[in-house]
Order: structure tokens, then sequence, then C-alpha cells
């Protein structure tokens, strides 16, 4: 249980210097994901089950579904369809 | 059959044909179309060179300036960086161990708490007896500032009501590609998961006295389950269930629930003892006397209020 608990705090650290290094901010959304994770598990192990259960749905959940649609907004994400669906809104106009 | 007249390239009428296509013109290297470039007066031209000169000089000096001050910056903020941490971690070796039991924490409010939370409040999770029995005018602050943190983003990312029709069938085409058209997958994935996530979400809020959870994280995963519910089936079916108007009266009805349930457990002794509703037997569903409502109500706010995030978030409207 130590060894978990030790694995899940350096990833923790590891997971805080990678967001801010990353220059992707798509992936530093997932990584801040990732992070959230580790943390609902560890307060599982401090035996703070409440905490788990709201970490995981607002941390890794509902927070990142709004950075993803902000950054779907702002066109930080370039997909494949993204080209083709302006193309067409453009010509229906 | 006509021979090709040997002599025909030159001829009168080849100039003729090539002119109507538009390749010749009898007046190409004869007339001048384009008058000459005059060059630059002497003078001109050597107040340019000093011009240029001057910029060249100019930019060498920003670059060497910008690449000085961003070396200094870099190490700046390095230095920066180490400094807080070297403060945070000195903060940090003064706390008390993890787990000691003579950490100021440990003292007799924390203590009552376990001993006598189950009896005053009737929640078997004590945690909910702790923040919507002892301190539940700090949720009701909480669920406030939600609502105030809605109302805000309101403001500030609504779209406007355009006059102007193209205008607005503009904005909504524009949405519309937002929206995965009619995937089959997803549709498919969304009517197993969002029963089960929706449900699941209403469990937590409602065991949130007997077991882990409550309004807060219940709030959060039903809402999740009507994000989901959104990006597969698009706005439209959406809209007919979870619109503005329900929305407003749901998160308004809930907080002034809360706010007279609550006032009215302060009013009749604040020791919360003396309510009309009783606390009941330890773990079941009807008990922990106001509890499960309040949980209720604010598991109503988050969920909407997740919800409308996500609406705001991307198309500017509920």
């Amino acid at each position: 249980m130590d060894l978990l608990r030790i694995v899940l705090l350096a990833s923790l650290i590891i997971c805080a210097i990678s967001v801010s290094l990353s220059r992707n901010l798509l992936t530093s959304v997932v990584i801040y994901m990732a992070f959230s994770l580790a943390m609902a598990i560890l307060w599982l192990l401090l035996e703070s089950p409440d905490l788990a259960i709201t970490e995981a749905a607002v941390g890794a959940g509902v927070t990142s579904i709004l950075f993803f649609v902000t950054l779907r907004k702002i066109h930080s994400i370039q997909t494949e369809e993204e080209g083709e669906d302006n193309e067409q809104t453009e010509s229906e106009l | 059959m006509s021979r090709p007249n040997p002599n025909y390239k030159g001829s009168a009428w080849d100039k003729f044909t090539r002119w109507a296509k538009g390749t010749y013109d009898p007046a190409d290297g004869r007339l001048e179309s384009t008058p000459p470039e005059k060059g630059p007066s002497p003078g001109e031209r050597a107040e340019q060179l000093l011009r240029e000169y001057d910029q060249s000089r100019f930019e060498e000096g920003v670059a060497k300036e910008v690449g000085a001050f961003q070396i200094v910056s870099r190490i700046f903020f390095v230095l920066m960086a180490l400094f807080m941490v070297t403060v945070l971690l000195y903060t940090v070796s003064f706390l008390p161990a993890f787990g000691d039991p003579n950490s100021p924490v440990n003292n007799e409010v924390s203590q009552r708490y376990i001993e006598q939370g189950l009896e005053e409040t009737g929640a078997v999770n004590i945690v909910a007896g702790m923040i919507l029995d002892y301190r539940a005018f700090d949720t009701f602050g909480e669920s406030c500032v939600l609502f105030v943190a809605l109302c805000c983003v309101t403001i500030l990312l609504r779209a406007d009501k355009k006059e102007d029709i193209r205008l607005s069938a503009r904005e909504e085409l524009e949405d519309l590609s937002y929206e995965p058209q009619e995937d089959n997958v997803l549709q498919q994935a969304a009517k197993l998961l969002v029963p089960l996530i929706i449900i699941f979400g209403a469990y937590v809020v409602l065991n949130g006295h007997i077991s882990p959870g409550g309004g807060f994280s219940g709030g959060a995963i039903i809402g999740t389950g009507l994000i989901l519910y959104l990006t597969a089936f698009g706005v439209r079916r959406t809209r007919r269930f979870m619109n503005e108007r329900v929305i407003k009266t749901l998160t308004v009805c809930a907080l002034t629930f809360y706010c007279f349930a609550k006032s009215y457990s302060f009013y009749t002794g604040a020791n919360h003892l003396e309510s009309i509703i009783t606390t009941g037997t330890p773990g079941a569903i009807l008990s922990a006397g106001l509890i499960v409502y309040l949980n209720i109500c604010v598991g109503i706010v988050v969920a909407c209020t997740m919800y409308s995030f996500y609406t705001l978030f991307r198309r500017g409207a509920i």
C-alpha cells in the first residue's frame, strides 16, 4: 500500500511539472485529467471517499469537458472534419 | 481535303485568328505600354540608404536588448520558482506529521462530531452530518456561490439576440457544425449509459447521509449524464425538458427551500433537535432529519449549474 501511495504521489508531481512544460493545450488538459484521477485514488487511500467521488466527477469529468469545449471554441483542437465543416457552412450561406 | 498551306504561319489570316483568340497583339513591342520606372534621384537614394542603415542598426540593438531581456527573465523566473519552492517546503516542515494524534486538528470539535454526530444528526455518514447539519450555513453559501457563478457565466457568455435574421441563422449554423450529426455509435452508447449515470447520480444524492457521496458529487454525476445526452442527441431534444425556464425554476426553488428549511431549523433552537422532522432510525433512507432534502436541493443546484455551464460554454444559450 505504501508503494502505491509513493507511486501516486510521484505521478502527481510528474503530472504537475509536465502540464506546465507541454506546448499543446489538449495534452495539458489530458494530463490534468490524469492528475485528477491519481488525486481521487489518493483521497480514497486517505479514507475520504466523499472527496474521491467529487474529485473524480468534477476534476476529471466536468472541468475537463468544459476545457475541451473551450479549446474547440477557440479552434485550438484541429480535427480532420473541422475544415470540411467550415467549408460546408460557408458554401451553405 | 485541303492541303495545309506551308506559308500559313505568319500570314495575315493567322495573325487575325491569333488576335481574335487574344494571344497576339499587333501593337506589342511597338507601343510603350508602361512608362519606364523613374529611378530615385541621388539625394533620395542617399536618404534611403541612410534610413536602411539606421533600421538595421536599430534592429540589431533591439535584438540584443530582447535577447538580454529573455536571458535575464529566464534566470529571474527560475530563481523565483526556486524561492517559492523553498518557502513552501520550509512551511510544510512545520506542519504536524501525517496522522499525528497530538496535532491541533484533533481537538474537542472533531471529537464531538465523531462521538455524538450520529446521535444528534442521525446521519451514518459523518461528513454529511457535518456539512449539512452542523455547518449547513457554509453549504448554503457554497450553493449560492455556484448560483452566482452561473449568473456570471450567463452574463458573460450569453449570445445576444440578433435583430438581423441572417446573423442569427449564421450563428445557428455555426453551432450545428459543432454537433455530431446522428453519430450512431455515440447515440447507442448514450442510450445505454445515460440512464445508468443518472440513476447512479440520484443514488449518490439520496444515499448521501448513509454512504459516501451527497449533493455535490451526485449533482455533478447527474450533470455529466445530461451533458452526454446533449452531445449525443443534440440541443432540440434536450431543450424539451431542460430549457432556461426549467433550470431557473429548479435552481431558485431549491435554493429558496434550502434557505427556509435551514432558517426554520435555526429559528426553532439552532441545535437541530427541536425541528418537526425527526432524525429517524439511522441507516434508513428517510432518516437524518433535513439532510436528505437539503442533499436533494444541493444536487439539483449542482446538476443544473454543470449542465448550463456546458451549454453556455458551447453555444452561448441554455
